[in-house]
C-alpha cells in the first residue's frame, strides 16, 4: 500500500478548515484511508540517523496516508483534497476537458519504428500557463516518484519526462538508437556524454542505477528529439538537462513512454488531471460512461444512488427510464473498470458501517474434509497418550532433509525454492522428523523424556498432479530419553494401529519387518506394513543423526503416511 | 517422629500442670536436651488437637566458662588473696600463678592487699585486711542457682563487661492441654489401605491429615499445540502449492523445481486470458498482454484465497450450481526474513460463502457473527483495496488494552472477472473474509515472541501450561 506523506498544515489549508488527529483519521476510516503516522522530517531523521543530525530540520508536522494501492489519483495532496472536498461536498467533482492551444496547432510526438526493440509506447500532453511554487512543485515531482514507484513497477512499465515547452520546439520524435549514437548532457551534468557513457556512471548511482537493467541490454536506447535535435530524455533512465523545468517554467510537455500502453495513458491522466487545477484552463479528455446495472448492494433510490456517486467524483444522473444511471468515469478514476467499482464507491458514500447488517439464509450442511476429521481425532489421541504436540515449519533447508538424515538431497522428492532469502527456506519438507528434531534441540533444558508428535502435510513431487507437487499427510512422532525407548514408539504404532480399527496381522492386518534406512541405526529400524502395504517406518535413529541434530541422548521415531487410512 | 517414651513422658506433664508448661521447664525438670522436647512437641502437634503449643521466646542470663570457673573456685583477687600466707609473697611467684595478673590489680584496688616494693629480696606481697567477701563468686552463684533477677541491672552489666555472664535468648513453647488431649497417643496412618478396607480397621485409626497447601503432582500428560486449540473447528485444509495469476512480488516464494504447472483447463484458461488482456463479462479487463508463462509458475501461496479459487472452479463445473460455505485454515508463505512479529510462514483463515443475491449487508453480518465466536463483538469496516474482491473491507476491531480500532481481518465481494470466467453462473455473489490464526493467539496466550508459538524454537513448557482456549467475550483478551 503506498504511503503520501503531505504537511498537515498545507493540507488543512487546501480542505479549508483544520481537523484534530482523531477527527482527521475519522475521515480517512471512513474515505478508505489510512493515517498511518503522524512525524515530522526531523523525527524521522533523528529516528533513522540519530538527534545530532536531526537537529536544525524541519519540524513542520506531516501526515503519512496510506492509499489503496489502485488510487493514484490520491497519490498527491492535490489529488487527496480533491478527493476529500468532492467527498465532504464542499466542491462540485471536476470535469476534466482537453483545451488546444490558443494559437498554433497542438504539439506532436512522433515515434519511429526503431523503438518497437526496447519499450514501444509514448503518449505526451502540455500542461499550459502553470503558476509554481515551491510547494506546487515539490508535490509535482513527488509524484512522478510515486507513479515511478507504483503503476509504473520502478520505471520497467512506464517512465515520466517532465520537460519546460519554452526551452524545446515540436514536433518531438521518439525513437530508438545505438547507445554510441546518442549524446547530450543529461540533467545536473556540465558536460556531454554518450549513452554507454552514460551508464558507466550511473553504476554507482545510488538511484540511478537501479533502472539500468531495464534497457543495459537492449541494440538500441530510446531517445526523445525535439525538432532542433535536442535530447529531451533517455527514458527510462534520464532527462536532459536543456529542458528541465524549474519553478518559473511556464508551460510543461510531459512525456510518458512505456512497454505497457494502458499503464502510460492512466499515468499521463494522473500527471495532467492532478496539476490542471494550476493552469489557467483545467483540461483534458472526456470521461467513458458506463451504465449501472439495475440492481445494486443498496435499496435506495437511484436518485439518491446518483448523489452518492457523485461525491466520489463519479457525476451521474438517473436516466430517463428512471431505473438506470449514468455514470462518468473521470480520467482520474482508471481503477473503475465494471460495474462493481462504481458499486463500491456508492457504498462508500453511503458510508460502509451505514449498512445494515444481515444473515444470508444460504442453508448449507457442514462437512469436514475427511482427511482433516482423521487428523484431528488422531491428533487427540496421540496427546492421550502422553505425546505433545509440535508446530514445525514446512520449509526447510536442503541440509535439514538430507544430509542430517544422512540422506542424498537427489533421493529426496523435495521441492525447490528458487529465490530462498536464507538457507532456512531452501525446499519443501519431505518429512517431518527434522521439525521434531530441531524441536527436541531447542527444548533440551525440559526434562526428559521427551515425547513429541506432528501430524502434518509434507511436499513431494509428483509428475501426475497439475502443478507437478502433492501434500502427503503424515503422522511423525519422537521419544527421547537417556535410553532409546524403541518399546515407548513401538507401543505407540500399535496404539494408532488400535484407533484406525487394524488388527495385527500379516495380510489384511499391519506387521513391522526388519529394514534398511540410513537414518536409522544399523538392525533397529523396521518398515511398517498394513493391509500389505508399506506405510512408514519406525526405530532407534543413527548415532550420527542424533548430533548433527545437536542432540545427545538416544531418540527413536515413528514415520507414517496416514492416507491410506481414509 | 520423636521418641515415644518422652512423648508419652510430656503428656503426663502437661497432665499434671495445671495452666500449661514450659518446653524450658519440663527440659530442666526431666534432665534433658531442650530440642529434645521440642520434637516431641512437634510431633504432637501433627497429631492434630491434642496439645497446644505456643511459641514463646524469654532472655536470660548465663555463665561464661570463665563465670563457671569463678562461681566454683572464686574470683580471681579472692583467690589471690587466699593464696598469700601471713608472711607475704614475692610478686614475682604471685605473678605466675594462672590468676595472678588479674587477681593481683583487682585484689589492690579492694585495698586487699600491699605492695612492698623497697622489701629485701625483692618486692613482696602482704594481706591487708583479715578477711575478705568474694562479692563476684555470690553474684554469680546467684545467677546460676536462676535467681539472676534479685541482681541490679548494672551488677550484671558490669559482670558482662567481665566476661563472666552473658545473656541468651531462649526459645520455647507454651504447652496446654489441647481439645483432644489424651496421654496415650495412637499412631496416626497416611493413606487409607485395601487392608483397612478389608478389615474394617479403618474405623479405628488416625489418620494423618493432609497438607493442602503443597501442589500436587503433575500429571504425566501429553499436549496439544495452542495454535492448533485455537480454532473451535477442525481444521479444513487444502493443496499447499497453488497457481496464481502473474505475481512479481519480492514476497513470493518461486519454486525452481518443479518451476512450471501443467494440465490447465484449457478452455478457463482463455476466458481468464481474455478477461485480463481484452476484458468481458461486463469488464473492460487489466488491458494488459497476459502471459502463460506467467502464469504456469508455481509459487507458494501467499493468500489462501488460492485454495478458495480452486474450490469455486471445481464448484462452477458440476451440472447444477447449488450455494455453498466454506472455510480453510492453513498455512501461507511469505518469502520475508523471520523477527519477533514475522514470520516466513503462517496459518490463514478465510471463510467464502456463493450463493445468488449475496449482498455486502450479509458479508457484514456473517462477520459480526463470526467475530462474535471469536469473543470480539465490537466492529467497524473500512473500504479497502484488493484485487480480487470489490467492495473490499478491511474488518477492525476496538482493543480495550490499546484503547484503539486495530485490524482484525480483511474481506470483499469477489470480482465478477474471477467467477464468470470460472463458470459460475451470473447473479452468483461470493463474499469472503480471511485472518491470521497467529495474531489472535498470540493476543489471546499473551505471547510476544511469534517464534515461541509456532516452528521449533517453540518454549515446551508455553505448550505444557497453556489453557484451553475459551472465547468466550468475558474471558478474551479482546
Amino acid at each position: 500500500m503506498p504511503t503520501v506523506s503531505v504537511k498537515r498544515d498545507l493540507l488543512f489549508h487546501a480542505l479549508g478548515r483544520t481537523y484534530s488527529d482523531e477527527e482527521f483519521d475519522e475521515l480517512c476510516f471512513e474515505f478508505g484511508l489510512e493515517l498511518d503516522e503522524i512525524t515530522s522530517e526531523k523525527d524521522i531523521i533523528s529516528r533513522e540517523q540519530g538527534d545530532t543530525k536531526a537537529e536544525g530540520a524541519s519540524d513542520v508536522i506531516l501526515y503519512k496516508i496510506d492509499v489503496p494501492a489502485n488510487r493514484y489519483d490520491l497519490l498527491c495532496l492535490e489529488g487527496l483534497v480533491r478527493g476529500l472536498q468532492v467527498f465532504k461536498e464542499k466542491m462540485e467533482a471536476p470535469r476534466y476537458r482537453r483545451v488546444s492551444p490558443t494559437s498554433g496547432e497542438p504539439q506532436r510526438l512522433v515515434i519511429t519504428e526503431e523503438t518497437a526493440a526496447v519499450r514501444p509506447h509514448a503518449v505526451a500532453a502540455v500542461l499550459r500557463n502553470i503558476t509554481f511554487t515551491q510547494e506546487r512543485y515539490d508535490s509535482f515531482i513527488e509524484l512522478q516518484e510515486k507513479l515511478h514507484q507504483n503503476v509504473c513497477r520502478k520505471r520497467t512499465l512506464v517512465a515520466i519526462g517532465t520537460h519546460d515547452l519554452d526551452t524545446i520546439s515540436g514536433p518531438f520524435t521518439y525513437t530508438a538508437k545505438p547507445p554510441d549514437d546518442i549524446r547530450f548532457t543529461p540533467l545536473n551534468q556540465a558536460q556531454e556524454y554518450t549513452a554507454t557513457e552514460l551508464m558507466n556512471l550511473y553504476k554507482t548511482d545510488s538511484h540511478l542505477r537501479h533502472y539500468l537493467h531495464i534497457i543495459e541490454d537492449k541494440p538500441v536506447y530510446p531517445v526523445i528529439y525535439d525538432s532542433n535535435g535536442i535530447v529531451l530524455s533517455m527514458p527510462p533512465i534520464i532527462n536532459g538537462d536543456h529542458s528541465k523545468i524549474s519553478l518559473n517554467t511556464k508551460n510543461v510537455f510531459i512525456e510518458c513512454t512505456a512497454t505497457d500502453l494502458t499503464k502510460a495513458k492512466i499515468v499521463l491522466d494522473m500527471m495532467v488531471t492532478m496539476f490542471c487545477e494550476y493552469c489557467e484552463e483545467p483540461f483534458t479528455s472526456n470521461g467513458n460512461a458506463i451504465k449501472l446495472p439495475e440492481e445494486t448492494l443498496m435499496d435506495e433510490s437511484t436518485e439518491r444512488i446518483a448523489q452518492l456517486l457523485t461525491k466520489m467524483c463519479l457525476r451521474s444522473e438517473v436516466m430517463s427510464d428512471g431505473e438506470q444511471i449514468e455514470v462518468e468515469i473521470p480520467p482520474t478514476r482508471s481503477d473503475v473498470i465494471h460495474a462493481c467499482d462504481i458499486m463500491e464507491d456508492a457504498a462508500m458514500a453511503y458510508g460502509f458501517n451505514n449498512i445494515i447488517r444481515t444473515t444470508p439464509r444460504t442453508y448449507t450442511v457442514a462437512n469436514q474434509l475427511p482427511l482433516n476429521k482423521l487428523t484431528e481425532l488422531l491428533r487427540q489421541d496421540l496427546a492421550a497418550a502422553g505425546f505433545t504436540e509440535a508446530l514445525t515449519f514446512a520449509l526447510c533447508s536442503q541440509e535439514d532433509i538430507a544430509d542430517k538424515l544422512l540422506k542424498n538431497i537427489s533421493d529426496t522428492r523435495a521441492c525447490h525454492i528458487a529465490n530462498p532469502k536464507t538457507a532456512e527456506f531452501q525446499v519443501a519438507r519431505t518429512t517431518l522428523l527434522p521439525g521434531l528434531l530441531k524441536t527436541l534441540a531447542a527444548n533440551r533444558k525440559m526434562p526428559l523424556p521427551l515425547r513429541l508428535f506432528e501430524i502434518s502435510d509434507v511436499v513431494l513431487k509428483d509428475e501426475t498432479k497439475d502443478v507437478g507437487a502433492k501434500n502427503n499427510r503424515r503422522l511423525c512422532a519422537v521419544y527421547y530419553n537417556k535410553s532409546p525407548g524403541f518399546e515407548v514408539i513401538h507401543g505407540l504404532m500399535d496404539r494408532v494401529m488400535q484407533l484406525l480399527e487394524v488388527k495385527p496381522g500379516r495380510d489384511e492386518g499391519y506387521h513391522i519387518q526388519a529394514a534398511q534406512d540410513s537414518s536409522f541405526f544399523p538392525g533397529r529400524c523396521a518398515e511398517i506394513f498394513a493391509h500389505g502395504k508399506s506405510i512408514g517406518r519406525l526405530g532407534v535413529l543413527h548415532p550420527d543423526v542424533i548430533s548433527r541434530f545437536e542432540l545427545t541422548m538416544p531418540c527413536s521415531a515413528l514415520d507414517i503416511d496416514i492416507e491410506p487410512f481414509l | 517422629m520423636a521418641d515415644a517414651g518422652l512423648v508419652e513422658t510430656l503428656l503426663r506433664c502437661v497432665e499434671k500442670a495445671d495452666g500449661g508448661l514450659d518446653s524450658q521447664d519440663v527440659a530442666t525438670s526431666l534432665g534433658v536436651d531442650h530440642q529434645a522436647i521440642v520434637g516431641a512437641v512437634k510431633s504432637l502437634q501433627a497429631l492434630g488437637d491434642v496439645i497446644s503449643a505456643e511459641q514463646r521466646s524469654s532472655k536470660h542470663w548465663e555463665l561464661t566458662g570463665e563465670g563457671c570457673e569463678i562461681a566454683e573456685q572464686g574470683s580471681h583477687e579472692a583467690r589471690v588473696f587466699s593464696s598469700i600466707p601471713d608472711e607475704g609473697m614475692p610478686q614475682g611467684q604471685l605473678m605466675k600463678l594462672a590468676f595472678g595478673k588479674v587477681g593481683f590489680s583487682k585484689a589492690m584496688s579492694n585495698k586487699w592487699i600491699r605492695l612492698d616494693k623497697g622489701h629485701e629480696g625483692g618486692p613482696r606481697v602482704f594481706r591487708t585486711v583479715e578477711n575478705i567477701e568474694d562479692s563476684v563468686r555470690d553474684k554469680l552463684l546467684v545467677v546460676q542457682k536462676g535467681q539472676s533477677s534479685q541482681l541490679e541491672e548494672k551488677e550484671k552489666s558490669e559482670l558482662k563487661k567481665r566476661k563472666l555472664l552473658s545473656e541468651v535468648t531462649v526459645k520455647s513453647y507454651w504447652i496446654t492441654k489441647g481439645s483432644l488431649f489424651s496421654t496415650t497417643i495412637t499412631k496416626q496412618e497416611t493413606e487409607l489401605t485395601p487392608e483397612m478396607i478389608a478389615s474394617g480397621s479403618w474405623k479405628e485409626k488416625k489418620f494423618k491429615p493432609y497438607n493442602f497447601e503443597a501442589m500436587g503432582v503433575a500429571p504425566d500428560c501429553g499436549h496439544l499445540h495452542p495454535l492448533m486449540k485455537v480454532p473451535a473447528n477442525p481444521v479444513l485444509s487444502v493443496k499447499q502449492i497453488m497457481m496464481l495469476q502473474a505475481r512479481d512480488q519480492h514476497d513470493t516464494f518461486f519454486l525452481s523445481d518443479p518451476a512450471q504447472a501443467h494440465e490447465f483447463p484449457l478452455d478457463y484458461l482463455e476466458r481468464v486470458r481474455k478477461v485480463h488482456s481484452e476484458g468481458g463479462f461486463g469488464s473492460q479487463g487489466y488491458k494488459y498482454d497476459w502471459k502463460i508463462e506467467e502464469a504456469q509458475k508455481n509459487i507458494l501461496r501467499t493468500h489462501t484465497t488460492a485454495v478458495s479459487a480452486r474450490m469455486l472452479y471445481k464448484l462452477a463445473q458440476k451440472e447444477k450450481f447449488t450455494p455453498v460455505k466454506y472455510f480453510s485454515i492453513d498455512r501461507v508463505f511469505r518469502n520475508e526474513t523471520l523477527d519477533a512479529t514475522h514470520l516466513a510462514e503462517f496459518h490463514q483463515i478465510e471463510g467464502v460463502v456463493a450463493d445468488y443475491g449475496l449482498t455486502l449487508g450479509d458479508l457484514m453480518g456473517i462477520l459480526h457473527q463470526f467475530f462474535t465466536k471469536l469473543g470480539i463483538t465490537k466492529l467497524r469496516f473500512k473500504p479497502a483495496y484488493n484485487p480480487y474482491t470489490e467492495p473490499s473491507m478491511e474488518v477492525f476491531s476496538y482493543h480495550e488494552g490499546l484503547k484503539k480500532w486495530v485490524e482484525v481481518g480483511n474481506s470483499g465481494v469477489f470480482r465478477p472477472e474471477m467467477l464468470l470466467p470460472m463458470g459460475l453462473p451470473e447473479g452468483v455473489t461470493v463474499i469472503a473474509w480471511g485472518l491470521s490464526l497467529e495474531r489472535p493467539t498470540m493476543i489471546k496466550y499473551g505471547i510476544n515472541n511469534i517464534r515461541e508459538l509456532v516452528g521449533h524454537k517453540v518454549n515446551l513448557q508455553m505448550v505444557y501450561d497453556s489453557p484451553v482456549c475459551r472465547l468466550d467475550p468475558r474471558k478474551s483478551n479482546n
